[in-house]
């Protein structure tokens, strides 16, 4: 396994758990496997953080649990976004974005700023 | 995804195990992270071992996983449990919606009792419960002697006896007090037009600020006017300021004409200040004025007494205080001899006691015959529910069968009858909302504190409690008993569940026996308080009410000379009598200055001549100035001797007239006509010339008192009121003897004759009001009781319709079936009698003391009340029984 594993900044779990889910109901399984190939391998989801955060989720009502049956039939517990969950997920998304491109025009600053502002 | 399979139902069949949930979770979760190990060419072993590798703590994630999942777990039950809640009271109000009649009867009959409860309660709590309107009420106390049957005379204090006593206690904060010989309408006010009659109460300058009560504008009475003060000032009330004067409010510092002299009004009370609710029950006062301490030291004693206790101290020590200080008070400073002469007659009682301390017992009585009412209400509540049980016992057994437990089911009954009990209460509080109004506005009542009768936020609480405690007690144990049974068994059987109907039978009797006896045991109450007012209406009062009316005559008397002042009073006098006995109508007139029942005052202690008493035996008879005509007018029998006449002149011999008593108690065998009796020390003598009646001073359950009469013609009368009795209604005379009034005192007022019947009525008010309210309970519960058999025998004749067929298919005659259906009636109903009257018993030994003339066990009324109660039984189930009777056989065995 060569993936680089990229720390996670607090936050972007949440986000990115119920960006997965936008999709349709998965299990934490499906979950990890579908960040990480939407990652191209580069986020790697451990399960003790996983787990923790799905259930979090779950209390928080942004999630709603089912148990059902998974394709290697086992019985599996199935995630789906609740309407309060996908509407959490529209308002991070908006907050994610704007925040990145804040980050991005900082960081790929080629000169300082004009010389009257700054000092 | 696939939905929930069936089997896990069954995986948490011993309810949720959030641990056992996350344990399964990750189970799975490593279970296919080794199959894609496995597929990708790892060995099993050490797929599974990667695997763990990266699951790490398993046991730690197990542990936050059962913790975040309980939580949910928690939430989830009280969601569902809400949306349950909410599921039940939609399917109560369809099925109370459904059948209209019953819920409609058992909120009418919930809505009765609970208004009743909150009616009642509310007057208790205003009488009773709540402190009086006053800051730190508790400190208040009235000052006075232990009761004596003289009455409001024997309780006052002279204007230097309370100079005493403020200046030497340690214990009061302050002493105040107020003239308690006061008339309604006693002084004559001008404000501009025609002079107006009014009612003023003379007050300690003190009066308002040991009270506590704070005035709306202008200022209360200052020490000065303790002594009179630099010039003569009022207060109005708050009433009589918007009344008379428009609520001007610029009224401070105006003058008005009181008894022909310039007053200045230096303030007007507050609203929320009434003295006639606290002090004088019934009265509406109009102003006040301040005693003058220096003038009044000879008038005897006139004051009566209240103070305001240093904080922390007990009514023990405040009475220590005035037997301490007792013995060293002066009736008069003038008079040495006056020295201790009310010595034991400082005792404190908290002015909450004075005011309603009497009314105590009435108003447990009261609230003891409500609570009756109530439980009669939830009997009703319970048959009715439980006969509505029984109908849906199939009902609530398929519900149980799919799957309801007995906890769900008794909820939804439970919800119904909250439903129930609330929309009665809701109802009950809007009845005793209209009652309380209606209350607080009887004058005519003579109860202190009417007037401030409210709903608050107190009596929204009992209505509160009252609601649920009858939802839960009435509503829900007829649902364990339901629910009790065997389900399977209503299920098999066909016909309603008749084993289980006749269960509930048993019951149901129980439940009619016990509301028959409860009602009984109201009825015998409120007949033996019938009875003890018909009583109080039976006393011989003394004097003849009917047809003798009363007016207040404006006399000032002029001149500093008493035998002048006496002839020319005689003079007026006698022409006013005159000429109104010449009205046509007018069968008898005369004056007085107290009437009966009002208040009234002694002077001093005569000594009958030639006779020893031992010092302090002899009482202080109650004193009265009449004319002659006045025993004629008001009806006081002369027993021998002669009345007063126009010739017992102020020069001529001093003549005295003494009731029966009195007579008994100076000259005890003998003739008291023509005796002498001394006052001061021998200096004044008076012969009786008559005996007559006892009157009834102080009430009309009480009276023997020692009396005395003065003539007009000799002694100063404090007020005079003309008695007249008419064979007309006398309002239809106030005109024409107001006419002569005027013509020989222009500055007569308006005023407007009172019957002396109402007088009475008014002494008589607060057993009437009791009576009624008694009387209408016991009304309510028979109204109840008779419900509760009507439900009953009529829904065991429908139940038992197609036995009753059979039976009149084998040859019963509908006589015979309705003669079986009236007896089994009877006997509940006697059974309950039979109870009642036991329970009548202990009632009426608890209420033996509001019973006037009347034994707790008098035959009269038991016998009554327990015949119109089995009357009302018999009639109850008379109409079920020619219901049973008129079955048609055929059509009885071919239904079910």
């Amino acid at each position: 396994m060569d993936t680089t594993k990229l720390e996670f900044l607090r936050g972007t779990l949440d986000v990115l758990i119920l960006k997965a889910l936008m999709w349709g109901p998965l299990h934490g399984y499906a979950v990890t496997e579908l960040i990480r190939r939407q990652s191209e391998d580069a986020l790697l989801l451990e399960e003790g953080t996983l787990y923790p955060a799905l259930w979090r989720l779950e209390r928080k009502g942004l999630l709603e649990a089912e148990w059902g049956l998974s394709e290697n039939k086992r019985k599996a517990k199935y995630y789906r976004l609740t309407g309060q969950g996908r509407r959490q997920l529209r308002h991070e998304v908006r907050t994610w974005e704007a925040y990145a491109a804040a980050v991005a025009k900082v960081l790929s600053a080629t000169q300082p700023p004009l010389a009257g502002e700054a000092r | 995804m696939k939905r929930i399979p069936l089997w896990r139902r069954y995986a948490r069949f011993f309810g949720p195990d959030p641990a056992a949930d996350a344990k399964d979770e990750l189970r799975f979760h490593l279970e296919t992270t080794i199959d894609e190990l496995v597929r990708r060419g790892w060995t099993p072993d050490a797929a599974r071992h990667e695997a763990e590798r990266r699951m790490g703590d398993l046991r730690a994630l197990v542990r936050i996983g059962a913790c975040i999942g309980g939580k949910i777990e928690r939430r989830r039950q009280v969601r569902e449990y809400w949306s349950d809640m909410l599921q039940d009271v939609r399917y109560g109000l369809r099925t109370l919606m459904r059948d209209p009649g019953f819920a409609s009867v058992s909120i009418l009959i919930l809505a009765l009792a609970i208004g009743a409860n909150i009616a009642v309660f509310s007057v208790v709590n205003t009488l009773l419960l709540r402190p009086l309107p006053f800051p730190e009420s508790r400190e208040l106390v009235r000052i006075g002697p232990p009761p004596t049957p003289c009455g409001v005379s024997c309780a006052t204090f002279s204007a230097d006896e309370f100079e005493e006593f403020r200046g030497q206690n340690r214990t009061y904060e302050d002493v105040t007090g107020y003239e308690a010989y006061t008339t309604p309408d006693n002084v004559r006010i001008t404000l501009g037009g025609e002079p107006q009659s009014a009612t003023s109460i003379m007050v300690l300058a003190n009066f308002f600020q040991v009270l506590g009560v704070q005035p709306a504008m202008g200022r209360l009475f200052t020490a000065d006017e303790l002594r009179g003060g630099p010039h003569p000032v009022a207060l109005l009330t708050n009433t009589y300021w918007r009344r008379e004067l428009n609520a001007d409010p610029a009224i401070v510092g105006k003058a008005m004409e009181m008894n022909g002299v310039a007053v200045t009004i230096v303030g007007v009370l507050p609203e929320s200040f009434d003295f006639g609710a606290v002090f004088s029950p019934g009265a509406k006062v109009d102003l006040f004025t301040p005693v003058d301490l220096t003038l009044e030291r000879h008038w005897g004693s006139i004051v009566a007494l209240f103070g305001r206790l240093k904080p922390g101290v007990s009514i023990p020590q405040a009475l220590e205080d005035g037997n301490r200080i007792g013995p060293n008070t002066f009736h008069d400073v003038t008079r040495p001899e006056t020295k201790g002469q009310d010595k034991d007659s400082f005792l404190p009682m908290p002015l909450k006691d004075y005011v309603t301390g009497k009314l105590r017992r009435s108003l447990i009585a009261l609230w003891c015959a409500v609570g009756a009412i109530l439980l009669i209400a939830g009997v009703n509540l319970s048959n009715l529910l439980l006969a509505r049980a029984a109908a849906r016992a199939r009902e609530f057994a398929v519900r149980g069968a799919l799957g309801a437990s007995r906890r769900r089911i008794v909820r939804q009954l439970l919800i119904e009858s909250l439903m129930l009990s609330g929309a009665g209460a809701v109802l009950g509080l809007g009845l005793a909302a209209g009652t309380i109004a209606w209350l607080a506005h009887q004058g005519a009542v003579v109860l202190p504190l009417l007037n401030s009768l409210r709903i608050d936020g107190q009596a929204l609480g009992w209505t509160l409690l009252l609601a649920m405690v009858t939802a839960i007690l009435f509503g829900v144990l007829p649902g364990l008993k339901i629910t009790a049974g065997n389900l399977q068994e209503v299920l098999k059987d066909s016909s309603q569940g008749a084993g289980l109907g006749r269960r509930h039978e048993r019951i149901r009797a129980a439940l009619v026996v016990s509301e028959v006896a409860l009602a009984c045991m109201l009825l015998v109450s409120a007949g033996l308080l019938l009875r003890s007012f018909v009583r109080v209406l039976d006393v011989d009062l003394g004097f003849q009410p009917e047809r003798a009316a009363a007016i207040q005559v404006a006399y000032d008397e002029v001149g500093s000379d008493p035998m002048a002042r006496e002839e020319r009073r005689s003079v007026a006098y006698q022409e006013i009598l005159r000429r109104v006995s010449t009205l046509p109508g007018v069968e008898a007139a005369g004056m007085v200055d107290f009437l009966p029942l009002g208040p009234n005052r002694d002077w001093d202690t005569p000594v009958p001549q030639g006779k020893a008493f031992a010092p302090g035996s002899l009482p202080a008879p109650l004193v009265y100035v009449i004319s002659p005509g006045f025993l004629r007018a008001l009806g006081i029998r002369l027993h021998g001797g002669r009345d007063f006449t126009w010739d017992d002149g102020p020069k001529s011999q001093r003549v005295v007239l003494i009731n029966a008593s009195a007579a008994r108690l100076y000259w005890p065998d003998e003739d008291a006509v023509g005796k002498i009796l001394m006052r001061d020390k021998g200096q004044e003598q008076d012969r009786v010339v008559g005996v007559v009646d006892d009157v009834h001073e102080e009430s009309t359950e009480s009276g023997g008192g020692a009396q005395i009469y003065y003539p007009t013609t000799q002694q100063q009368p404090d007020w005079a009121q003309l008695v007249i009795r008419t064979s007309m209604p006398p309002a239809s005379l106030g005109p024409s003897v107001l006419r002569v009034l005027r013509e020989i005192n222009p500055k007569q007022p308006a005023a407007e004759f009172r019957p002396i019947r109402t007088v009475v009525n008014r002494a008589n008010s607060p057993r009437r009001f009791f009576m009624l309210l008694v009387g209408g309970f016991a009304g309510l519960g028979m109204l109840l009781a008779a419900l509760g058999i009507y439900g009953v025998t009529s829904y065991s004749v429908t139940q038992r319709s197609r036995e009753i067929g059979v039976r009149m298919a084998l040859g019963a005659s509908s006589g015979r079936v309705q003669r079986d259906v009236l007896g089994n009636t009877l006997r509940l109903a006697l059974i309950g009698v039979a109870a009642g009257t036991v329970a009548s018993a202990v009632a009426a030994r608890l209420i033996a003391s509001l019973l006037f003339d009347t034994s707790p066990w008098d035959a009269t009324s038991y016998a009554g009340m327990i015949l119109l109660l089995v009357a009302v039984a018999i009639l109850s189930g008379y109409l079920p029984a020619r219901r049973a009777s008129r079955i048609d056989p055929i059509q009885a065995l071919r239904s079910n």
